[in-house]
């Protein structure tokens, strides 16, 4: 028996596979069936009747036309698309379509760019037959993202489908029956998935079209540029169309091996902080207090000569994590050749112990679409659907293919999926991993074997190790660390015990790596102990900790918000202001930047400049500007290149940064990107304990300058975003607290006010406060002791 | 996935004991027994038949939200449902439902003369209640019983061959 069979479609034979629909094989062969509510990656609906064909099989005529999009082929089978029958009723279909869809193309969104429009013109009539009354339905309002026009909808439920199996959420529903059916929430809500924007280019008519796009330009008026998404590690393709000098929209490109056919919310709006009023745009010079306007020169030279006159072992480089590679590799150059080894990337990690002993370049472990064929998951410490949401939306389709996920983590988190989630404190996290490392059978030696000793392995840890050993032997088990494992008081320690499981049981180990080209800056040198090419140096410089706690005389700050993009704000607040010269790089002011630094250079921000992201899973991806920079501002690589012409380095003559990456990847020839350990984690004593811990998880709209300057993403309630103490019920009792106390929070000299706000999500011993968000800045680590104490009215009112 | 074939579980936190009363609970129970396990939510019709019952004819936004919970389903599916069928009320109704089928065969047989004698003998509006609170009057799609048209279907019964006088008799017998 084959397992492959043809087809006759308008006379051509086509090959197919046993169980396709009709039309998935004409889209292969190119031969075009009109369709409204077919998508490749939904199920099937076929209640549009846009695709209905003529066929017959076996020499036998179906007696009516079928719909392409749900009927499977079969051998023999012949196929019109265009024969007089089937061109009948697709007339047919579309007239009826037409019935009720309003005649306002001239001031739809969508028009020009219109599934039903480009349809209608194939297969409408001119005049329309029907003189009765077009029904109008309510608009709902779906929240700061998506503006609704639902008397434009045609009922295909594409996006209904989106989100109940995409999104995993099903908030949108067809309600009513016939001439009244709707689609909508039914209950008005906003729709608050980190996915919701993909129903926007689902949806073939204007019914849902972009909010912050709205009315501000037409398709025609368009140009589309490539580009690489700036924000997680997923590397999300993007198209960006450009008006003038102005991005106007984001939409995305499709790259099965990395996003598909979707794209993160926080992918297609941020684009919007490009616009914000609080751009660089010319380098500021500080002199007495007091910003100056300077033209280029002045600034690089002022610059050039301070970093020349410094002394190499006192000064520090700090790069985003979403800096492109080409500004990490001319930076960690700089650095490097002035003789100053301190340069680091990883801003919100503290503990910095294992260093020696840390995989060279650590990463997601595997291809991004591997993770769908994984069998069991153990997610050690992520937020995952606000850190990486399409690496989410993967796991979650092995989840619901039949894999197991187990989450340890200090908050419980709302999943799409189902999961075993062990929520409980930092310290238990590690009890927690202890636990499977035993049941597991892992031998160690020092603090680690202490740790595992100790723990008292329960039900679900037997569960997990079981899952574990089972699926690692089939190759299919994987150890995921995320951001707040990074974050973790002790992460060495986590690491340790992640790696002596992931042995025990054959499992996979990976990173989630926190930004677009956090992969990318271990393999620019951007780090204190890896050179160009993740090559290791016998020079090992400061790490980001090391840097705090000897504060540098000269500083250099790429890219970030001192007091919103580092894992301990004040920590970092209070040692940059120690130092004599401060050099911030950066798309944007903000009052921490204008506190801590001497000298504003304006660069361009993503979308302003070409570069390239290396994604979790170690891909390559470069990308053009597709608009220049404002005003004065210049691409990051190309003031890198100056300064170090102007500092007389030899080499920086570069004549555009494809030339500077491929120095680098020239650099990186043999470079292995391995999650393999290097020796001994370097553990001295158990976790860090404390009555009341922070967990201070990153909301996804607060995770770098561009996104939180986007309104319409700042707009979005997302669940946790919002300033305040979480607390669980219990604990706020415990400790004699009540929804919308005001209370200090104190960690260590670093302080701040906020409101008690009750989730049973968080655990017994912790309280949640975001970071990177207003109110954050006051703060120290992100995970770490903290202590309350209520503010009575007496002390708000001195406060005031 | 598919969104045909699996039905999408949602599971709550929520008490589920804790929903409606012991006696309905009882009763949705053996509703669902009649479904295969996975297929609980497909005891969502009679069990909204029965809330709407033991709630005066009508169902809310709580009751079917309730019902979700119950039943692991989206509430938008219930919603779905309930605004789907017509035997679903949303809003306030009467102590009884009069049902007029509109649909062609009744329409033929004389249901437009119900409609109209309706209207105007008790001053109400397809879909609104008398001022007494003594019935809603709906038009509702066909009925099935297109035999013995027009039919009219009085709170759960079927009433065939009707005349404004006949109907009139029948609406005088209501309390």
């Amino acid at each position: 028996m084959t397992d492959k069979l043809t087809i006759e479609i308008d006379g051509r034979a086509c090959e197919a596979t046993p169980g396709e629909m009709i039309i998935a094989v004409a889209d292969r062969e190119g031969i075009v069936i009109p369709r409204f509510c077919y998508h490749q990656k939904l199920s099937i609906a076929a209640n549009c009747r846009m695709c209905l064909v003529e066929a017959e099989q076996g020499g036998r005529p179906f007696p009516k036309p079928v719909p392409a999009c749900a009927t499977p082929v079969g051998n023999g089978m012949k196929v019109w698309t265009r024969s007089p029958k089937a061109i009948e009723a697709q007339q047919g279909t579309m007239e009826f379509l037409l019935i009720n869809h309003p005649l306002d193309c001239p001031i739809c969104d969508q028009g020009g760019e219109c599934e039903l429009q480009d349809v209608a013109m194939g297969y409408g009539d001119d005049v329309s037959r029907f003189v009765e009354r077009k029904r109008v339905v309510k608009d709902e309002d779906l929240g700061p993202l998506i503006a609704t026009e639902m008397t434009r909808c045609i009922h295909c439920t594409r996006c209904v489908r989106f989100c109940a199996e995409i999104a995993g959420v099903r908030e949108l529903g067809a309600t009513g029956r016939g001439e009244e059916v709707r689609i909508g929430t039914f209950v008005a809500h906003a729709v608050t998935h980190e996915l919701s924007g993909n129903v926007i280019d689902l949806c073939p008519v204007g019914a849902l079209t972009s909010k912050p796009y709205r009315f501000t330009a037409r398709a025609w008026e368009l140009t589309a540029r490539d580009g690489i998404a700036p924000h997680d590690s997923v590397g999300s393709n993007l198209r960006l169309h450009v008006r003038g000098q102005r991005v106007m929209r984001v939409h995305p490109r499709d790259n099965e091996a990395v996003n598909e056919t979707w794209i993160a919310d926080r992918d297609r709006f941020s684009y919007a902080g490009l616009d914000s009023l609080d751009r660089l745009t010319a380098p500021l010079l500080k002199e007495d207090g007091v910003w100056r306007t300077v033209d280029w020169s002045e600034a690089l030279t002022r610059v050039a000569e301070r970093l020349k006159s410094a002394d190499p072992a006192e000064t520090g480089w700090l790069m985003a994590p979403n800096a492109t590679l080409e500004e990490c590799y001319l930076a960690a150059r700089i650095a490097r050749e002035l003789g100053c080894p301190h340069i680091d990337h990883r801003l919100r990690q503290q503990d910095f112990r294992s260093d020696d002993a840390d995989p060279l370049v650590p990463w997601l472990g595997l291809p991004i679409a591997e993770l769908e064929v994984q069998r069991c998951v153990l997610l050690v410490g992520s937020d995952l659907r606000q850190e990486q949401p399409l690496l989410a939306h993967r796991l979650r389709k092995a989840v619901l293919d039949g894999a197991q996920m187990i989450c340890i983590n200090p908050i419980r988190l709302d999943l799409n999926h189902p999961a075993r989630q062990i929520v409980g404190t930092p310290a238990a996290m590690i009890a927690d991993l202890a636990a499977i490392a035993k049941r597991l059978g892992v031998s160690a030696t020092g603090a680690l074997k202490d740790c595992i000793a100790v723990s008292e392995p329960g039900d679900e840890h037997d569960m997990a190790a079981d899952c574990l050993s089972r699926m690692g032997e089939q190759g299919r088990g994987l150890i995921l660390l995320g951001a707040l494992a990074t974050a973790h008081p002790d992460f060495s320690l986590l690491k340790a015990l992640a790696h002596a499981i992931a042995e025990a049981s054959n499992c996979r180990i990976g990173y989630l790596p926190a930004a677009a080209n956090s992969v990318g800056a271990y393999l620019a040198g951007a780090h204190p102990q890896r050179l160009p090419g993740a090559r290791p140096t016998d020079q090992p410089g400061l790490s980001l900790g090391g840097m705090l706690a000897a504060p540098r005389r000269t500083l250099v700050l790429w890219g970030l918000e001192p007091d919103r993009d580092l894992g301990n704000p004040a920590g970092a607040m209070a040692a940059f202001d120690k130092a004599d010269f401060v050099v911030a790089c950066s798309a944007f002011r903000s009052p921490s930047l204008e506190r801590v630094a001497d000298v504003l250079l304006p660069i361009g921000a993503f979308a302003e400049t070409s570069g390239t992201f290396v994604n979790a899973a170690g891909l390559w991806q470069r990308f053009q500007g597709a608009v220049p920079p404002p005003g004065e501002a210049r691409p990051g690589w190309k003031v890198l290149r100056v300064l170090g012409n102007l500092l007389d380095l030899k080499g920086f003559d570069y004549r555009d940064g494809a030339q500077v990456r491929d120095e680098l990847a020239a650099l990186c020839a043999d470079a292995v990107i391995d999650n393999a350990v290097r020796g001994e984690f370097p553990l001295t004593n158990g976790p860090t304990e404390s009555a009341l811990m922070r967990i201070g998880p990153v909301p996804i709209y607060a995770l770098d300058p561009l996104v939180r300057r986007a309104p319409a993403l700042q707009q979005m309630t997302m669940p946790g975003s919002a300033f305040g103490v979480y607390l669980h019920p219990d604990q706020a009792a415990d400790l004699g607290l009540n929804a919308g106390d005001t209370v200090r929070l104190t960690q260590n000299e670093a302080t701040a006010t906020a409101q008690v706000i009750l989730d049973d999500r968080v655990p017994m011993g912790c309280a949640r406060i975001p970071s990177g968000v207003a109110g954050s800045e006051g703060l120290g680590d992100q995970i770490g002791p903290i202590s309350l104490a209520r503010l009575t009215e007496s002390d708000t009112g001195e406060r005031r | 996935m598919s969104f045909r074939n699996a039905p999408l579980a949602v599971s709550r936190d929520q008490d589920q004991s804790a929903l409606f009363n012991a006696e309905i609970r009882a009763a949705i129970d053996a509703l669902i027994a009649k479904y295969p396990p996975e297929w609980k939510q497909s005891a969502v019709m009679p069990a909204l038949t029965l809330l709407q019952d033991s709630n005066g004819g009508w169902l809310t936004t709580e009751l079917m939200d309730a019902l979700a919970v119950y039943l692991d389903m989206p509430e938008v599916a219930v919603y779905e449902v309930a605004t789907f069928y017509g035997m679903y009320d949303l809003t306030p109704q009467g102590r009884h439902k009069v049902c007029v089928c509109n649909s062609i065969s009744c329409l033929l047989n004389g249901s437009e003369e119900l409609i109209e004698h309706i209207e105007h003998k008790y001053g109400v509006k397809p879909g609104e209640t008398t001022a007494d609170g003594r019935f809603t009057f709906k038009e509702v799609e066909c009925l099935g019983a297109c035999r013995h048209a027009p039919a009219v279907l009085l709170d759960k019964t079927y009433h065939e061959k009707l005349s404004p006088e006949s109907l009139d008799r029948l609406i005088d017998g209501l309390e």
